[in-house]
């Protein structure tokens, strides 16, 4: 056991019945940085959230959190870990002050000290404007910003983020982005389970990809970035029987790479900055004239392509899913 | 770098003075919300007015000869059937905590696993206190005589012991059910046989044999016996005696159960 890692696994197993939720986990996140676990839907991420928030029991396996075990040590852990869950834990009737004032005065603080911190808190997370609107009043990302705030009353050296932006438009998201990267910077370690492979490389100083319950890849996000070909480029040409033409021209001038042809336009997974220069003088020399000529991250479902052969199960109504009212 | 073991903690109030203090918070959490929404006090005073104007105008002339009678008579059961009724929603309650996730933030932190559950046990008592009241205001507007004054009082005592205990059995059905009509269901084909086989509404000596030695150990009719006693006229000794007998039977049963349903609830 490292005296480093504020968060360890070793063989952590979940079944329910015959379902194995986690199978085998070994993680570790180092004091003061963050753990990105990526993963589609019903990979196992809220199993092992929960499991390691002390809120379900490992069906075999341990874990340690802050050097504690979690099933022996449960309340110790309970003192000095935050929790903000994929479905909103605020109470939707009370304010966003009242709210943070019940967290407080839960955790024993006397009323003053509850008030001051809720109100430190909604400063911090810009709710002060909405302080005294109940919670069913809130915008999505309000109320993520809120539930967030709520898992941070007791101040916790240990967060666990289970899937903090499904459901946030881009701003919103970005945003969250800030807020937890100023908890870091205080010092606090920070578990994220995310869908999106640009949120885990943007916060993640580690990140472990799940599928099934199993941990298929680890890494940093360069490292994983290097092995998955962490970005996408994506050509569609304006003519769309020229399709065939811009496919041709791109495995002939990189024939490592395989570019793929879906919804009119062509997805190469590249690792190389200097294929997209080079492509688009090439694509200009033939006069094949383009509507789109982006690079971009690749997509939870190219990263999963690359790593299982096999797309995700992750459908496109459950990626835009809004979280739970 | 630091250590991975984390320093104390910034809070850490063990004992049982802290889980007192929790379990206010919680009911304080539930207060917070009627003041929000103080229609839920409007909505829960409906049925009892109703159950005492339909039942004192429409059964009672043929009941007991005169509706005046009748009302002396059934005000006291009715008291005790709203009661249980009113149980019925601490199991909902729990139950719509539990499936939106604000349960799992309870669980996260550092409070006793009780605090949630009795919290809002102990915060529904405000509602029993209320019943009372509305329905014993709208009885005195009908003519009701009340015995003493320290009946009344003594009465909401009672029936806040009883409906303590009782609540565990709403929130054993709260915690195991996997939806809120299931818990309203649960609770209305038990409580809806138990109250009327009782004698909160007529003389149990009017029923046939087999009911009646049902319905002589009827909790409800214990409860309603006292009611009527403190509050109209009658023993009130036996009957109290038989409905704390009661209360604390079904505590010690649903309770422990109630407990362990909710931390399996959680693996």
């Amino acid at each position: 056991m490292s005296q480093d890692n504020a968060i360890e696994t070793e063989g952590l197993t979940k079944h329910f019945g015959d379902l194995v939720a986690l199978d085998q986990v070994d993680l570790a996140a180092r004091t003061g940085t963050v753990l990105g676990v990526l993963g589609p839907n019903g990979a196992g991420k809220t199993t092992m959230v929960r499991m390691l928030a002390t809120l379900s029991e490992p069906t075999a396996g341990t874990a340690r959190v802050g050097g504690y075990d979690i099933v022996k040590d449960g309340a110790q852990v309970r003192t000095f870990i935050g929790l903000t869950g994929q479905f909103a834990g605020v109470d939707e009737l009370l304010t966003g002050e009242e709210n943070l004032r019940f967290i407080g005065r839960l955790l024993g603080m006397p009323t003053r000290d509850a008030k001051a911190r809720a109100r430190e808190l909604l400063a911090q997370f810009n709710l002060s404007d909405a302080a005294e609107k109940p919670a069913k009043a809130y915008s999505g990302g309000m109320r993520r910003r809120l539930d967030l705030a709520a898992s941070l009353v007791g101040r916790p050296r240990i967060l666990f983020l289970d899937e903090p932006t499904t459901g946030l438009d881009p701003r919103a998201r970005g945003e969250l982005w800030g807020l937890v990267r100023g908890l870091v910077a205080d010092g606090t370690t920070v578990l994220l389970t995310t869908q999106y492979l640009e949120e885990a490389d943007q916060l993640a100083h580690e990140i472990a990809v799940i599928d099934h319950g199993k941990v298929i890849a680890t890494g940093t996000p360069t490292q994983l970035k290097a092995k998955i070909g962490g970005q996408s480029l994506r050509i569609q040409p304006e003519e769309h029987a020229r399709l065939e033409a811009v496919r041709g021209l791109v495995a002939e001038r990189f024939p490592e790479l395989e570019p793929m042809v879906e919804a009119g336009a062509i997805t190469v997974g590249v690792n190389d900055d200097g294929i997209m220069p080079a492509l688009a003088a090439d694509l200009r020399d033939r006069g094949i004239a383009l509507t789109e000529f982006h690079l971009g991250l690749s997509s939870l479902d190219e990263v999963f392509l690359t790593l299982t052969g096999r797309r995700t199960e992750t459908d496109a109504a459950a990626e835009n899913e809004e979280p739970a009212k | 770098m630091t250590a991975a073991t984390v320093e104390a903690p910034v809070i850490h109030r063990p004992g049982p003075g802290a889980t007192v203090s929790q379990v206010l918070s919680m009911a304080w959490r539930q207060m917070v919300r009627i003041k929000h929404n103080p229609f839920e006090l409007v909505d829960l005073s409906l049925s009892p007015i109703m159950f005492l104007l339909l039942f004192v105008y429409v059964f009672g002339g043929q009941m007991a000869g005169s509706t005046s009678d009748y009302l002396q008579y059934v005000l006291g059961g009715l008291i005790a059937q709203n009661a249980i009724f009113l149980t019925m929603y601490t199991g909902t309650g729990i139950n719509a905590d539990l499936r939106k996730g604000v349960y799992d933030r309870f669980r996260s932190l550092p409070i006793a696993r009780s605090a949630p559950l009795a919290g809002k046990i102990f915060a529904d008592m405000f509602k029993q206190v209320w019943s009372i009241v509305v329905m014993l205001g709208l009885g005195l507007l009908m003519g009701f005589e009340l015995r003493t004054v320290a009946g009344a009082f003594l009465a909401a005592l009672v029936l806040v012991v009883f409906a303590l205990a009782i609540s565990w059995l709403s929130v054993l059905m709260g915690v195991v059910a996997d939806s809120e009509e299931k818990v309203q269901i649960y609770a209305f084909v038990i409580i809806m046989p138990l109250t009327f086989t009782s004698s909160a509404f007529v003389d149990i000596n009017t029923m046939p044999g087999f009911m009646q030695a049902w319905a002589k150990v009827n909790p409800v009719t214990h409860l309603a016996d006292t009611m009527r006693g403190l509050l109209s006229f009658g023993p009130v000794t036996e009957p109290l005696m038989w409905t704390f007998v009661w209360a604390a039977a079904i505590f010690a049963v649903t309770a422990p159960l109630a407990m362990r349903a909710y931390r399996r609830k959680m693996v």
